[in-house]
């Protein structure tokens, strides 16, 4: 007999139930329960300006709270919801930018995932049939695929947060569509992510999880499904915080230079860690980064990039410039994500 | 048996189609469970919500030529299936459509013409050839085998023994890519769903009696 482990109704609803729990609570949100597009209600703060650029990103469910969860002022106009795991439809992603247009064209922030880039390339090409001018800024932070010419290439993980948060702030400073798309892109370069599982996830209406990972074992270098990067290792009988920190930081080190940096950080959660490992993981990140000479300009901790319930984190970096950190500190009004608004 | 030059008509298409969803929903478990360890096991759910809508479109829309009823095939399955392989299973069946045009009804050497466009439109789409542990690598073989004149009974064949040699493949794009060597082993569940869909066209042209 099937034991029920998750908190549903209906598995096959769960997609659907989440988004009306969330236009329940958050009347400063519309949300379209048929195409699955979560949007600003402008009319609800009276803050739409015509010719602004629009914002819009999605991607599969099951990384809440990204991306619906920072659809607001001063980040996201729109988020297209996928099933879980799974990108949306270009019908979804055409809705999403069809509500976020105000005339100034949309950037579609798209996590270099093959079906997230079909899919937001058709979407784009229907956009273009409808004059809605669209600029791609595809993310690919994730340091742990080492052969891009030979994979699909890096992966879109945490250090979308940076570019959701940055370019947003951007958009609403009221800076122009090409521009938006290039700070995009040198945020993109910027950002470095590198994460580990300590368990897989099991997908609502499945009765296994998503992979096989034995107690006392951790992948190092994942996605943010679960898939694998670089290898599977050991979890050592002391020390994982610290451990994590050091493989984390060490590859995102063999990557870029981190000394004399300043540095945006994001200690993300994939959603089945509590915070208090969290916060330890945190400080020994800290210990690790400033122990090569960066500087942590501002952070985040907490579960923003998450893959359902699976254990484990992410370590994310932006080296900062002071552009950067005024648009990271301006206002910001989401459900996920707010500050000075 | 099974020539394709019995000639394939928009029921044709419908029939053809029909047993393609049926396949899947037979192989589901399979397809979700060869997903699983290089993917993120949803293949076979996902292009099981794609075909019923199939389906449905054609018996709303009732498309008057073998052309259009893959063009509004393919369209369907972009719009319902999401991923990766709802762009790819739909481009090839779209394009496929496209390149028939108004024919009807369409002969063997104009459907392996089409299916050329269509597959011609997936490496384009996907940027994937032979030998990279996709769909490709079932989809292409099938293809050779029509133009060369063979049976859809023949392309079936090669789309099955193209879906089996990915097995000892390493993956260079989709997700399956990040396993790197550790994917050695596992058979491409795309290339597995095209070789259900060639041997469904050669059970729908076998039973047209030719």
């Amino acid at each position: 007999m099937h034991v029920p482990t998750k908190l549903l109704d209906d598995p096959a609803d769960a997609v659907t139930d989440a988004l009306r729990g969330l236009a329940a609570v958050h009347p400063e949100l519309t949300v379209d329960l048929e195409h699955h597009v979560v949007s600003r209600n402008h009319d609800h703060h009276g803050d739409h300006r015509p010719g602004k650029v629009g914002l819009v990103s999605g991607g599969g469910s099951g990384h809440e709270p990204l991306h619906a969860g920072f659809v607001g002022l001063g980040m996201l106009d729109a988020a297209a919801c996928g099933a879980v795991f799974t990108s949306p439809v270009p019908d979804q992603v055409l809705a999403a930018t069809t509500a976020a247009s105000s005339g100034g064209g949309v950037v579609h922030v798209v996590k270099n995932y093959t079906g997230d880039v079909l899919n937001f390339q058709m979407a784009a090409e229907l956009a273009d049939d409808e004059d809605i001018a669209v600029e791609t800024v595809l993310v690919d932070d994730d340091v742990a695929v080492t052969d891009s010419l030979y994979t699909a290439g890096r992966r879109g993980t945490g250090g979308t947060l940076f570019v959701e948060k940055v370019l947003g702030a951007a958009a609403e400073q009221g800076m122009a569509l090409a521009d938006v798309a290039a700070l995009g892109r040198d945020v993109v370069a910027r950002s470095r992510s590198f994460g580990v599982a300590l368990s897989p996830c099991t997908t609502p209406g499945s009765d296994r999880p998503g992979f096989d990972l034995e107690p006392g074992e951790m992948e190092l270098g994942i996605g943010i499904h679960g898939e694998p990067g670089r290898r599977r290792v050991p979890v050592p009988a002391t020390g994982v915080a610290r451990e994590v920190a050091r493989v984390s930081v060490a590859a995102i080190a063999d990557d870029v230079p981190l000394d004399g940096e300043e540095l945006l950080l994001l200690v993300n959660g994939m959603g089945g860690t509590p915070l208090l490992e969290l916060q330890v993981l945190a400080g020994d990140v800290v210990t690790e980064l400033t122990g090569r000479g960066a500087r942590i300009a501002r952070a985040l901790v907490g579960n923003h990039v998450t893959s359902l319930e699976m254990a484990g984190a992410m370590v994310s970096v932006c080296r900062a410039t002071p552009q950067l950190l005024q648009l990271w500190d301006a206002p910001v009004r989401t459900p996920a994500l707010r500050w000075g608004a | 048996m099974g020539r394709v030059s019995a000639a394939l008509t928009a029921a044709g298409v419908r029939d053809w189609l029909q047993r393609f969803a049926t396949a899947v929903d037979e192989h589901a478990g399979e397809l979700t469970d060869l997903d699983r360890p290089i993917g993120d096991s949803d293949h076979g759910v996902n292009l099981q919500r794609g075909t019923h809508a199939v389906l449905a479109a054609l018996d709303a829309a009732d498309p008057a030529t073998p052309g259009a009823a893959l063009v509004k095939a393919g369209s369907t399955l972009v719009s319902t299936v999401g991923g990766a392989s709802g762009p790819l299973f739909g481009t090839l069946l779209r394009r496929t459509g496209k390149a028939l045009g108004d024919a009807d009804p369409v002969d063997a050497a104009a459907l392996a013409a089409g299916l050329r466009a269509g597959l011609d439109a997936v490496t384009a789409l996907g940027g994937a050839q032979v030998g990279e542990a996709t769909l490709v690598d079932a989809l292409a073989p099938a293809v050779e085998a029509l133009e060369a004149g063979g049976s859809a009974q023949e392309a079936a064949g090669a789309a099955e023994r193209g879906a089996a040699s990915t097995d000892d493949l390493v993956a260079r794009k989709g997700r399956a890519s990040y396993l790197g060597e550790r994917g050695i082993g596992h058979r491409d569940p795309g290339a597995v769903s095209i070789a259900l869909l060639f041997a469904a066209l050669a059970g729908s042209t076998a039973e047209d009696g030719s």
